[in-house]
């Protein structure tokens, strides 16, 4: 067993694992935040997709003990506890970009991460940041309207500040 | 889905990660970006007992030039090279195959090194990597040998890398002055190859072609330049009409890969449609378009 340290959501957290255990299965073993989810468990369908040291990166393609020192967001994560959704949440809710849930969490932070770098991204940005992550419900056309929702309101503040 | 027990250490140079393999053995497998390792561990094609993890050790990861030479350390993550501006200047391919090697969240851990080291037959960097004629620096306890790119790939996952060695850095020729072109087909955006082509002109000013290369991915055990196609076109000048003729030079038993998602014949129907858009793409890059 090696024990791991990382800052989890802003959290320091420490456990103990097998060097075997991917860093998504100790999210929601060790840690106890179930928000991350596990689709393939091979880096195919991007459901498990979180934050480390703010890049969007596949949890299920990296041990829990290379994770040692790093600072992760997941879901549970990308809002302050009470603050209620995100924007972009929000925006997947009115535009009913999810159904079933499963890749929804993998979809918000690779999102996320886009428009921590690129705040005013096009569509062709989007469509790009989400091609790893697969949704069998949606037909991704409510997700990339979602995400366009939140880069022209993100547009019409900018302006609005010059 | 969940890998086999092994050991893990994480070193801090390559000299201590080097000491580690040798101690270690056969049974010792190098963990670089982990896109590739990873997956094959969860579905236990790849059952080593200790994993090396090499991305502790800062001097694997850089960008620079030196003696003429783009030199991209072996954990360089790919998305690294498709944001830096050196790249863009002295090795613009690079990036025209990393924007079709997986997606954003892949390209933030996978490693230029890595990719190279694996050397998956339908993958799009060592198609890149043989267009640039790109230089392998190999080390071991012995030293540091380097290796050319028309030697490197050896077989489908096979390189010139041997036991106890590591790869460090790939070192590119700068060529500011040439034009290149990539394409391929995948299934989907992000994909695997179903076939690739890689063009590489070095255009004089009165429009002849001094160098050529063309490289085809996943036809093969390993990516496979096309002397016959290059052939046609140094020397002489480049326009659409020598393009196609040299397209269409490429011998049918250089592609040989057949796969219940493209048979042999649907690949050597679309390598010659991708090797002249590849070439077309190029001879625009280079700037130089004859008439």
């Amino acid at each position: 067993m090696t024990r791991t340290t990382l800052t989890i959501n802003g959290r320091r957290a420490q456990f103990d694992t097998e060097p075997r255990q991917s860093l998504a299965d100790a999210i929601r073993n060790e840690l106890g935040l179930t928000g991350t989810h596990l689709g393939c468990e091979h880096g195919v369908c991007g459901a498990c997709t979180i934050l480390l040291d703010g890049e969007a990166v596949r949890s299920c393609l990296m041990l829990a003990v290379q994770a040692e020192g790093a600072s992760i967001t997941t879901i549970e994560g990308v809002s302050l506890p009470h603050a209620g959704l995100t924007e972009l949440q929000t925006a997947f809710r009115a535009r009913h970009a999810l159904q079933c849930g499963f890749c929804t969490p993998g979809m918000v932070l690779a999102l996320h991460a886009l428009f921590t770098n690129n705040p005013v991204a096009d569509e062709d940005a989007i469509r790009e940041a989400i091609s790893g992550n697969l949704c069998r419900c949606t037909g991704y056309q409510p997700i990339v309207e979602a995400a366009l929702d939140v880069s022209r309101a993100n547009q019409d503040r900018l302006s609005q500040k010059t | 889905m969940k890998p086999a027990p092994f050991d893990y250490v994480a070193p801090k140079t390559i000299e201590d990660a080097i000491a580690h393999l040798n101690r270690h053995g056969s049974d010792a497998r190098f963990l670089a970006g982990g896109q590739s390792l990873m997956p094959m561990l969860a579905l236990r094609l790849a059952r080593p007992t200790l994993v090396i993890d090499l991305n502790r050790i800062e001097t694997l990861s850089h960008i620079r030039m030196q003696g003429g030479e783009l030199c991209i350390g072996a954990m360089t993550r790919q998305g690294a090279v498709l944001d830096s501006n050196l790249v863009a200047q002295h090795a613009p391919l690079l990036q025209r195959v990393l924007r079709e090697v997986g997606h954003p969240p892949t390209r933030a851990r996978g490693t230029i090194g890595g990719s190279l080291a694996h050397a998956d037959p339908a993958a799009e960097l060592p198609v890149a990597a043989l267009a640039l004629q790109a230089r392998f620096v190999i080390r071991s306890s012995a030293g540091e040998r380097i290796v050319a790119a028309d030697d490197f790939f050896q077989g489908m996952f096979e390189t010139a890398i041997q036991p106890g060695e590591l790869l460090t850095e790939i070192r590119i020729p700068s060529a500011a002055t040439a034009g290149s072109g990539f394409e391929e087909i995948a299934l989907r955006k992000g994909d695997f190859a179903i076939v690739s082509a890689a063009a590489w002109l070095a255009i004089a000013k009165d429009g002849t072609c001094t160098s050529a290369r063309v490289v085809l991915g996943s036809v093969g055990p390993t990516p496979v330049r096309c002397p016959a196609t290059e052939a046609h076109l140094i020397g002489k000048p480049v326009n659409a009409v020598a393009i196609s003729a040299a397209a269409e030079a490429i011998p049918e038993t250089l592609i040989e890969s057949d796969s219940l998602n493209a048979s042999r014949a649907y690949r050597r129907r679309i390598a010659p449609v991708l090797t002249r858009r590849a070439l077309t793409a190029a001879l625009k890059d280079a700037g130089k378009a004859a008439p």
